[in-house]
């Protein structure tokens, strides 16, 4: 698309981001044990750098002495499909519902926006809370709660992006080009909206892992055995003192994913920038 | 010669109701070169849009019609109004910066008109895209074709979007101040290719302008615009002779000229204004 410029960000971001997919994909052949094995002698083991190391449990084991490097790399799964699904989903509702609001105007925009700020008026975790409280635990209702509280993100920027291009000149030069309104909408402003809906959908994947973490700490998220780093951060709290390692791991990792999908977002957006802001 | 667009009596308002263009009539002949002139406000563009159907929501047509050969314009079915448009009558946009999405190559904007209108298949609508870039002037047409407008100088994507405009041997052309957003060198070249290709092509164009001196350069004949009245109509001879009325000798007085130093120029006396706005409250007593 339109010349982007790559640049250090988006490679970086990016490469970190596939290795993170890589992982989540290959899970089964790369994790060196059962993820839900659990062993009583080895419990609490410390990572492979301190003294009474286990040279099979790299990262150490958790209170019911289970491997940590195989459930960090397990919990990669619901975290990448949360944070996929979730994200691709809220963009196509969001930025549906944000051309046709700015694209229609009239009672169209009137409606679809009063709804965004009725649905922005409510704290976003509580509702995550709540949604999932009502359709009931698991992936799948993780990813709808995510959908149905954050298509408002891209619904807003979207509109109000698309309200903007049709000020300009070359939609009066299409309509006079004989073009009807729905190919102006899918061939003339669509491209132009693209770039911003792309550096969205970056940050929106980074809140929708956030959001996975929060709803599986609490418990709401995947059946409790099956790993998520939400779920490993919970048990590690209760054992902090003596083994700050079955917290801290999942925990940086979810930073550094969130980290990476920012990078991306922000190398994106400085790629696609100068046609964003003609 | 008959005109090939006849404005007649065309009242242009908000949905709220105040006017914005008072029973404003003009013909433009075939292959004539038609000023449309005024001060910021006067309605000017109000009148190039109702006449192209892309007038905002918020204002609309309440009277007269526009005769486009035997077709009202202003009456025509959406559908019928679209294949005119485009064919028979074409646009040149004031902003070259946002005249041209951003987001497309410039060959793609080119074609969409070549193959839409004349069903030209993808190769024969590049290829005269190709051809219509060098008429307009153009150096290295084959790789402007593969550009995005920010890629190029606030001349050349002029110069693109008259190519566009001419690209399907339109009758009439609507140029809503095609060369106020370029400087004045670059105004000069595209002034005098506006008025090239015209010649050329034979084709029709509403010159719309604030500038006199631009009109005196390309237009045949005048129509000066206040308050969404027509104040004088005629050709350039006489508009820019003596016999101009009040409001026109002001206007010129008012306009830059090369020939003259800056503080020759005198603002339009508000007494003119004045009265030019009386007549308009006068028009919209008598017709609310
Ligand atoms: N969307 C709108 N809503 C309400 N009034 C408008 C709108 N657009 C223009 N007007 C008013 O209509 C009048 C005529 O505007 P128009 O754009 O035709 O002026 P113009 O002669 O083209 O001036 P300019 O040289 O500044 O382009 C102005 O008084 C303007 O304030
Ligand atoms: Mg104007």
């Amino acid at each position: 698309m339109i010349g982007a410029r790559l640049n250090w960000r988006i490679f970086v971001g990016g490469g970190a981001l596939l290795m993170l997919a890589l992982t989540a994909i290959l899970a089964p052949l790369l994790a060196p044990v059962d993820p839900l094995e659990q062993d009583l002698f080895l419990e609490l083991l410390p990572p492979w750098w301190q003294a009474d190391a286990d040279p099979t449990r790299a990262l150490g084991a958790d209170s019911l002495g289970r491997d940590v490097l195989s459930r960090l790399i397990h919990a990669a799964r619901p975290a990448l499909i949360v944070a996929v699904v979730a994200g691709v989903l809220t963009m196509l509702l969001g930025t549906a519902l944000g051309l046709l609001a700015g694209y229609m105007g009239g009672m169209v925009d009137v409606v679809i926006s009063r709804m965004v700020d009725i649905w922005t008026s409510f704290p976003p975790v509580l509702l995550a809370i709540m949604l999932v409280a009502l359709i009931g635990t698991g992936l799948h209702s993780v990813i709808i709660a995510i959908v149905l509280i954050d298509w408002t993100r891209f619904c807003r920027v979207v509109r109000s992006e698309t309200l903007a291009q049709t000020e300009m000149e070359y939609i009066d030069a299409a309509v006079i080009g004989g073009l009807k309104r729905g190919a102006i909408l899918f061939r003339e402003v669509l491209p132009n909206v693209l770039p911003l809906v792309i550096v969205l959908l970056t940050l929106e994947m980074s809140i929708a892992i956030i959001v996975e973490a929060i709803l599986s700490f609490v418990g709401l998220s995947v059946s409790s055995d099956s790993p998520t780093w939400g779920g490993m951060i919970a048990e590690g709290r209760q054992v902090i003192h003596q083994a700050w390692w079955v917290m801290a791991f999942p925990m940086g990792l979810i930073l550094i994913a969130v980290l990476a999908l920012n990078l991306l977002g922000d190398g994106l957006k400085t790629a696609l920038d100068p046609v964003l802001r003609r | 010669m008959s005109p090939i667009l006849d404005i007649h009596d065309l009242r242009v308002s908000l949905r709220r109701g105040a006017h914005l263009v008072r029973d404003v009539s003009l013909s433009v002949d075939a292959g004539e070169v038609h000023g449309l002139v005024g001060e910021s406000g006067a309605g000017k563009t109000m009148i190039a849009k109702a006449v192209l159907g892309i007038l905002p929501d918020a204002i609309r047509i309440s009277g007269g019609s526009a005769l486009f050969r035997s077709d009202d314009l202003l009456q025509l079915p959406p559908k019928r109004l679209r294949s005119l448009l485009g064919r028979e009558i074409a646009l040149i946009p004031q902003d070259p910066l946002t005249g041209l999405n951003p987001a497309r190559r410039i060959s793609a904007q080119m074609t969409d008109m070549l193959r839409h209108h004349l069903g030209q298949s993808r190769g024969e609508a590049r290829a005269n895209a190709l051809r219509l870039l060098q008429e307009v002037q153009i150096r290295d047409p084959e790789q402007v074709l593969d550009r995005y407008p920010h890629e190029l100088s606030g001349g050349m994507r002029q110069r693109v979007l008259i190519a566009i405009a001419f690209s399907a041997e339109p009758s009439l052309i609507v140029a809503d101040e095609p060369t106020t957003a370029l400087d004045v060198t670059v105004q000069k070249q595209i002034l005098r290719l506006i008025r090239q290709m015209q010649e050329r092509h034979g084709t029709a164009v509403l010159f719309v302008t604030h500038d006199l001196g631009v009109v005196a350069k390309v237009c045949h004949r005048v129509t000066v615009l206040h308050t969404g009245q027509v104040v004088e109509q005629g050709d350039i001879a006489d508009i820019m002779s003596a016999r101009a009325t009040p409001f026109t000798r002001a206007l010129m007085d008012a306009t830059p000229r090369y020939d003259q130093p800056a503080d020759a120029l005198h603002p339009v006396p508000e007494h003119i204004h004045q009265e030019l706005r009386a007549t308009a409250r006068r028009f919209d007593e008598a017709n609310p």
